[in-house]
Order: C-alpha cells, then sequence, then structure tokens
C-alpha cells in the first residue's frame, strides 16, 4: 500500500499543547497519525530514536502522579532527551517559590520543554506566556489533561478505525476532572456523540452548554453506547461530600459485570487508572476481554513520544 | 523542465538494477529489499518483485520512515516539515544482505539517516544502496553500489523521480 | 480676602440644591461662599483671589468614593494612605472611605485615630474609615463600635469577608443602632462561595476553575435584609453583582428598608468572559458576572435602585499578581481611571447624564456614611472638582500616583477629564 501525501501540507506550528479546546480536527488527526509512527520505537529491541538528542525535558509536576510522570519520562528517554524530574508538593501560596520563579530558575539552567502538572487551571498556559520553553500540560487543575484525551482517542481509533458517529459515555466525577474535559474536546471535534454519567452533584456547572449530552443514569446509557470510559472517583479532591457513601456509588453508578451483560458485545472499556478495583469498576471487567485498559498506557508513550516531538519541531522552525 | 527518464528508460534501470544485484549476490538466501519512503518504498516493491520473479524465491520487501533519523529536524531548511510515519518491516533483519533502495542520491543525508534507523533495528550483515537516479552533489562520504543512472544536475536544479503508483506516471524530470 | 477661590463659567452641577446650569462658585476661607450667576471677581475683598476659567467644564461638589482600600497599616508597599489620596485627589476624589482589612483592623478608636493621622500628613483628600463589626474580622465577637463612632469612624463592615454567622449580625446590629452609623456588608456565604476564584458557570467548567455561585451573594443579601426587617439600622449592600442581588433590593426598597448599595464600574463594564486567558487582573471578588448581571445593574442605576458609585479600589503588587489564576491575591484597583470608567458604563450609553452620575458620587454616597459633604451648599467645605466632559484620553496604569498597578483597563480610551481638584478650598490636583 503506497501512501505518498500530495496536495496542501499541513504544518504543525505548535509549541505548546496546553489543551485540546484550542486544537481542530486536523490537528488532532495529525498528532495521531504521527503517534503511529512513534508506536515501533516501544516494541523493537533497541527502544531509542534520537529527534530529541541532546534536549532537555523537565517533568515539573507540582501534584502527585507516578503513573504520568514515568510516561512522560520515558517517552522522552526514548527519544534520546535528557530528562530532570522535578516535583514539589506546594503551589505558589504562602511557602516557597512561586510557579513562575521556580520554572524561570530551571529555565537559566537551559531546558527545552516543560511537562508540567499542576493543581490550578490554566497554569501551563500562564506558564507558556512568561517562559521561552516548549510547555505541555500533564494536567491543571480540573481544566485539561490533553495528552489522556489524545490517547483515549488514538485507543478507539485504533480499534475501531474512527470516531465518527461513535457513541461514548464517561462515567464518574465529571465536575473535577479534567480527563472528562480534554475527551469531550478531542471526541466531538472527531464526531462522537459524548454523554456525560454521573449524580447531578457531580456534574460541572452549566453543562447544558457544553457539547454533550447528559445521564444520571449508568443502567439507560449501557446499552447504547459503543465505547464507555470509567472516571477513577478520586477521594483525596471530593469536599463536601457529594454523595453519602461509596457503597451508594457503586451500586448506581459502578461499572458491574452486570451491567456489563446488557451492553454492546464489543464495547471498549476504558479507564485513565489507577483504578479503585469494587468501587467505580468491578476487577471481572477491568481484566475482562472488553478492556483496553493497559492499551490505553501503551498508547500514551506513544502519543507522548509524539507529542514532545511535535513541539520540540514547531520551535525548531 | 527536462525529461531526464521516461518510463521505458526506468524500467530498463530497474533491470539493470537487478542484474547488478543479482550477479553480485549470486543467489544468496539472505537477500532483502527496503525502500526508503516515500517514493524508494515503490521502487523497493517494484525490484523485489522482479528480484522475487527472476531467483525464483520470495525475496521479502520492506518499508523505513527516516524522519526519526534526519539530522535536520532542529534546524528545519525552508518550508518542509517532515511528518514521522511507520516503519513497515516484517521480517528480521538481523544477519541479512539488505539492499537500501532510494529514488534519489543526492547529498548522502537520507541515506546515513536510513543506516542509522537499520542499525536501531537490527544487525544487518551487509547492507548495499541501490538507487534509480544518482546525483553529484554528495555531501557525505557515501556511495550507491548499484545505480539506474547517472545525471550531473546542477544544485539549483532539482531532479525530481514520478511514478505511477504516486503521481501518475513514470517519469524522471529535472527542473 | 484670603485663600479665596473663584470659579467662573461652568457648568454647575449640584443635585443636592437642583442646581445644574452656568453659574460662578466662590469659595471663601475654605468654605463655599455662594453659587450665583456672574460674580464679578474685580472690586473690594477679591485681592489675592485665585480665578479659575472653568468654561466649557463641569463644577461639581467634591467626587466621592465610599469603597477604597489603602493597605495601611500592614501592607505599605501595596499602598498607603499617602500614595492612595494622591491616587484619589487626581482622579478628582475629595473625600474617600477606608476600608479597615488592613493588618491589623481597625477596630477600635486608635486605629481610627491613625488613619485620620495619616490622612493630615499627607494633605491631598479628606479620609474617612469604616470600623470592623466584629473583632479581626473573625465573625464571632463586636468590635469596640462605639469607641470607634466617637473617634469618627463614619461605618462599620467586615469588608474582605461578609458576617458569617446571622445570630452574630443581628447582634450587630442591635449594637450598632446606638451609634447611627451605617453598617456595610461583603455579602458572601463563605460555605456557598467555597474556594471559588470566579463566577461559577460555564466559563468556570471550561477553564477548569472553581466557581463562586452567585448564591453566594444573594443568599447573604436576603438573610440581611430579614435581619434588618427586625433590627432596622440602615444597611448599605457593598459591590453588588447579580441581577439576583438587584432584584432582592429592590423588594427591600419597595417595602422601604433603610437598605442602600453601590457598584463597582467592573462590575459595570466586565464580565466572566475576560477571564478566558486566565488574566489574573480580572480575578476580583465579588467575581465578574454574566452579561444579563451587568445589563441588570446598568437597569438598576438607570431605576435608582443604585445608591452609590464605588471603586473597591483594591491595590496589589505585580509580583503579588504574577501567579496562576487559582493562587493569585482578588481586586482591581481602579480609583485613578473611576470616573471615566462610570461615563463609559453610564452616561455614553445614555443610561445617565451627568447630573445623574455625579448625584451618585457626591449626595447620595455622602447620605449613606453620614457626612457633611458631597454638595455646594453655603457654608459646606469648599471641595470642588472641575472636570472636562468631553476630553477623551488613554488610560496609562504607569502614569498611576497609586503604588499598584493591577487594573485590566490599560489602553483604554474613556471620557471625562478631571482638571482640577479642591480640598477645603486649596488646589490639592491640577491636571
Amino acid at each position: 500500500m503506497v501512501t505518498v501525501r500530495k496536495g496542501k501540507q499541513f504544518k504543525w506550528q505548535r509549541k505548546h499543547l496546553l489543551g485540546l479546546r484550542d486544537l481542530d480536527k486536523d490537528e488532532i488527526t495529525y498528532i495521531l497519525d504521527t503517534a503511529r509512527g512513534f508506536e515501533q520505537v516501544s516494541t523493537r529491541s533497541v527502544k531509542k530514536a534520537p529527534p530529541l538528542r541532546g534536549k532537555v525535558v523537565v517533568n515539573l509536576f507540582f501534584e502527585d502522579s507516578t503513573r504520568t510522570r514515568n510516561s512522560f519520562a520515558l517517552a522522552a528517554g526514548r527519544l534520546s532527551a535528557d530528562i530532570i524530574e522535578f516535583t514539589k508538593k506546594s503551589s505558589s501560596v504562602s511557602k516557597g517559590e512561586t510557579l513562575l520563579d521556580t520554572a524561570r530558575n530551571l529555565e537559566a539552567m537551559g531546558i527545552d520543554i516543560v511537562v508540567v502538572r499542576h493543581e490550578a487551571g490554566g497554569a501551563a498556559r500562564f506558564l507558556s506566556r512568561n517562559i521561552k520553553a516548549c510547555v505541555v500540560n500533564a494536567g491543571d487543575g480540573f481544566c485539561e489533561h490533553p495528552t489522556q484525551g489524545l490517547l483515549d482517542v488514538y485507543t478507539i481509533r485504533k480499534i475501531k478505525g474512527s470516531l465518527e458517529g461513535l457513541k461514548i459515555a464517561i462515567v464518574g466525577d465529571i465536575a473535577h476532572s479534567r480527563v472528562a474535559r480534554s475527551d469531550m474536546w478531542a471526541m466531538t471535534k472527531l464526531g462522537a456523540e459524548v454523554t456525560f454519567v454521573g449524580p447531578p452533584t457531580l456534574m460541572p456547572t452549566q453543562v447544558g452548554r457544553l457539547p454533550v449530552k447528559v445521564s444520571y443514569s449508568l443502567d439507560e446509557i449501557i446499552e447504547k453506547v459503543d465505547v464507555i470510559n470509567v472516571l477513577r472517583i478520586q477521594f483525596e479532591r471530593l469536599g463536601g461530600n457529594p454523595f453519602p457513601s461509596i457503597r451508594e456509588y457503586s451500586h448506581y453508578f459502578g461499572l458491574t459485570v452486570e451491567r456489563m451483560k446488557r451492553a454492546k458485545p464489543d464495547i471498549l472499556v476504558m479507564h485513565p487508572g489507577p483504578i479503585n478495583r469494587g468501587l467505580e469498576i468491578e476487577s471481572e471487567v477491568a481484566d475482562g476481554r472488553n478492556s483496553v485498559i493497559l492499551e490505553q498506557v501503551t498508547n500514551g508513550l506513544a502519543v507522548r513520544m509524539a507529542v514532545l516531538f511535535l513541539v520540540n519541531q514547531a520551535a525548531a522552525q | 523542465m527536462k525529461v531526464l527518464l521516461d518510463s521505458r528508460q526506468i524500467e530498463q534501470a530497474l533491470t539493470g538494477l537487478a542484474d547488478q544485484i543479482i550477479s553480485d549476490s549470486l543467489a544468496d538466501p539472505d537477500i532483502a529489499v527496503i525502500g526508503i519512503r516515500s517514493r524508494g518504498e515503490i521502487l523497493a516493491q517494484r525490484l523485489s518483485a522482479q528480484l522475487s520473479r527472476r531467483l525464483d524465491k520470495d525475496v521479502p520487501c520492506g518499508t523505513l520512515d527516516i524522519t526519526l533519523y534526519r539530522d535536520d529536524l532542529n534546524s528545519p531548511q525552508g518550508n518542509a516539515q517532515p511528518q514521522v510515519r511507520t516503519t513497515e518491516i516484517g521480517f528480521d533483519i538481523d544477519q541479512k544482505v539488505i539492499i537500501l533502495v532510494d529514488d534519489v542520491l543526492y547529498t548522502g543525508r537520507s541515506t546515513r539517516a536510513a543506516m542509522d534507523a537499520l542499525v536501531d533495528l537490527g544487525r544487518p550483515r551487509v547492507i548495499k544502496l541501490a538507487v534509480l537516479v544518482d546525483r553529484v552533489g554528495r555531501e557525505l562520504p557515501i556511495q550507491a553500489d548499484y545505480a539506474g543512472f547517472k545525471t550531473d544536475a546542477a544544485p539549483g536544479e532539482s531532479v525530481q523521480v514520478n511514478l505511477v503508483e504516486s503521481d501518475g506516471k513514470d517519469e524522471v524530470v529535472v527542473d | 480676602m484670603n485663600n479665596g477661590v473663584l470659579i467662573k463659567n461652568g457648568r454647575v452641577i449640584d443635585p443636592a440644591n437642583g442646581i445644574d446650569g452656568k453659574y460662578d462658585v466662590l469659595i471663601v476661607d475654605h468654605k463655599i461662599e455662594r453659587v450665583t450667576e456672574k460674580i464679578e471677581e474685580s472690586g473690594p475683598g477679591f485681592e489675592g483671589c485665585t480665578v479659575i476659567d472653568a468654561a466649557g467644564k463641569l463644577v461639581t461638589p467634591g467626587l466621592i468614593d465610599i469603597h477604597v482600600h489603602f493597605r495601611e497599616p500592614g501592607d505599605e508597599e501595596e499602598e498607603t494612605i499617602a500614595s492612595g489620596s494622591a491616587a484619589a485627589v487626581a482622579a478628582g476624589f475629595t473625600s474617600v472611605v477606608c476600608m479597615p482589612n488592613t493588618k491589623p483592623p481597625i477596630e477600635n478608636e486608635t486605629d481610627v485615630e491613625y488613619v485620620h493621622r495619616k490622612a493630615r500628613q499627607a494633605r491631598k483628600t479628606h479620609v474617612y474609615t469604616m470600623g470592623t463589626i466584629t473583632k479581626s474580622l473573625e465573625g464571632v465577637e463586636l468590635a469596640e463600635m462605639g469607641f470607634m463612632a466617637e473617634a469618627g469612624a463614619v461605618g462599620f463592615t467586615d469588608d474582605g469577608r461578609g458576617v458569617q454567622n446571622p445570630a452574630v449580625m443581628l447582634r450587630a446590629l442591635k449594637y450598632a443602632a446606638m451609634f447611627g452609623l451605617v453598617i456595610a456588608q461583603h455579602c458572601q456565604d463563605d460555605a456557598i462561595a467555597g474556594d471559588g476564584v470566579m463566577n461559577s458557570g460555564y466559563y468556570s467548567t471550561i477553564l477548569g476553575l472553581p466557581g463562586i455561585d452567585p448564591l453566594a451573594e444573594e443568599a447573604m443579601l436576603w438573610r440581611d435584609i430579614q435581619l434588618i426587617k427586625r433590627a432596622p439600622i440602615r444597611y448599605h449592600a457593598q459591590h453588588i453583582s447579580t441581577a439576583g442581588s438587584v432584584e432582592l433590593i429592590r423588594a427591600a426598597k419597595k417595602d422601604s428598608l433603610p437598605v442602600t448599595c453601590e457598584v463597582t464600574p467592573h462590575h459595570l463594564l466586565l464580565t466572566e468572559e475576560s477571564c478566558g486567558d486566565y488574566d489574573t487582573n480580572y480575578k476580583v471578588n465579588p467575581p465578574l458576572r454574566r452579561a444579563e448581571d451587568v445589563e441588570a445593574l446598568k437597569q438598576a442605576v438607570a431605576d435608582g435602585l443604585v445608591d452609590a458609585l464605588a471603586s473597591d479600589h483594591a491595590p496589589h503588587l505585580q509580583s503579588e499578581k504574577e501567579l496562576e489564576f487559582l493562587a493569585a491575591p482578588f481586586g482591581i484597583a481602579s480609583l485613578e481611571c473611576a470616573l471615566g470608567l462610570y461615563v463609559k458604563a453610564l452616561v455614553e450609553p445614555g443610561i445617565l447624564d451627568w447630573p445623574g452620575l455625579i448625584r451618585l458620587m457626591t449626595e447620595k454616597p455622602a447620605g449613606i456614611i453620614g457626612i457633611d459633604k458631597g454638595t455646594l451648599s453655603k457654608g459646606k467645605q469648599g471641595d470642588v472638582t472641575i472636570i472636562d466632559p468631553d476630553a477623551d484620553y488613554v488610560i496609562d496604569v504607569n502614569t498611576f500616583r497609586s503604588k499598584s498597578r493591577n487594573c485590566p483597563y490599560q489602553g483604554w480610551r474613556v471620557k471625562g477629564k478631571v482638571e482640577k481638584t479642591i480640598v477645603g478650598g486649596e488646589i490639592r490636583f491640577e491636571a
């Protein structure tokens, strides 16, 4: 099969990846296509390629996350970049250096790409305006987690071929989920129909103005969707007790073996991880034949390699 | 615009390449052809088909994407923005005699990148370079083992290989 | 006479006395002597008199801003009473009222006297101060309202915060009744507001920031109105920002309750959409709301429901605002361009005419805090502002006399330039 591209050349021009709300369908597709070219770097015996050789990537993580941090570190390493790990517990308030001062200090040491995770929505955007390095958002408050959104649609596209017309449900604490938002932007731009599912107390304000449907009943939705993305219930984030107990949440919104019986046989089960087994998803479902949770992790590497490659390329222009 | 090779001449050049390869390798059992994207890939398919027919055995063919190994990623020339695509080599390259195929050998940089890519994928016993057009202007110490046609087109001119599968017709033009 | 100031040929607007026309104003011995047609400056007694030709200009009672934050004591690097009053006088204000949420807060008579002394030393505008309602602004125990009243405080507020506990608020209202001063409230129910940093709505959702629900303001305002029915002392709702609050005020006034309210320039000009780029110059409390709320507030002004325009001048250093949106402090410092902003929001679109605007910046705010100012009646302090209503200029924060520059109006073209500010018969500012 010959794949010589003719006609209008697409040019990737973004030096930063801050959110999927900013990207159009062509840009998202371009990242996914590029990621495909990176998949093999992880499967062959020499798991390295040289495009980022001599470049310095900083993992600037103000929130706990071994999973995403490791994924980015591995992605950068596979592209032959040097990695600095910088984890900090507190944010700019009261103690220690401000976010800006921290980034400027790092920049003074000569860095090329900053991968940043922070509790404040807009933190990555704030950095991108104030430092010269490329900024990749690894999660800012409950605004966006763009590489997660990308790897989610990549996973779906790889298996289903295209997202056009697919019905996708996202279940859980939507109000505080940056994954839900990034997924929403990516999936709707690629033509899928997205439904947010959860209790009213966990829906974001004015959800009716977002390009999604809303349902408070997982039972009603489960039969209709092609893909279901189960979000982790994050106890550490929940203030003020939005539902009375774990028991009750699991009962109404947990993805159980029973519910899966009523789902389409080829439904894809996804989860950004880490899983609370038995809470939002039963073990048998997480490990079952419809689950692509581990593929998501594998694909995450290829997607992050593509993102680092592309922002670096744009910066070189 | 001048036509350097028409479709008949291209066919002859390819056959010429196959002749040279066959006489050199003498039915070596480990021979395989790998084409450099994008037009090298097409030429490689044609070449491996010819070789398979004439040697009466299956000469495997693969496609190599060299974008990740280019030396101009961080200092882009002009408007071009190379896109990363997939490498598809369905066989083990260890210990094989790899015929690396490209459409035009010019500065030698693509070949250098291709060799680096191959070496990250395995350890071929021998790598030989086969090109349709060999033009003057090397920037690196690289030579073609098999060349279909030599030209001394000037540096300002562009030598473009068009092939039926990708461009609608077989033709090599100088602009 | 000595110290005479004669302002001729201007359009004198004195809403308290129903004056709007071409008159001359004479100030003698720091007091308004008379406002009549064609006062001749020649003749006996006029030697040494300063004559100002105000042709084409507006001549108004000195402007009054009843809600500013001069961060002294405690945060003097952000603003001092001296720098703040210099900013005020350059903006045409002859009297301002400081909020007591300083560090330490203004909660007894020595604190009140401190503010007055600093103001006297600065010799710019008259500076008044409110005192806190509760000790340390904690909302638990009442502060020494009596002593503060005797020292000259013009009202009480825990501004920055609202008094959360209704029982405490009721007690405060009953106690304050002894002193005849106004109680002002920053209406914000903390339980509803949570850790919000902008209006709760579509924008807070897609920007991924926690939101402050309008109910946080409306719930407390509603509660306080019920308390006022029980303990009817003068109550002033500070910086109202929502359509819901407007309706509550409308109903309260219909019931003839002693409730007044004020609106800031930013709540008349900006919406939550401005936060879209996470620019902390738009981070303010109460937050910028929806376009419908801005319209409702403008309509409230047109309907006469709003009693005062007040800037809520909240200075912060650039380094303090140069943080991610979540962490940056709340506040817009717009004292020095306030007049031009009110003109843009209310006069240019025809919602108010100049007399209507001046009334909300002189007579009415003076009435809320009970000071003997805001008019050009004979014998009153010679506080006069001269404005060129047609001159337009571009707001440049780098010319501010305030120590802080945090406002989103850089580069805005506005009309209504202050030419001179006269405080107690002294020209304390000239453009």
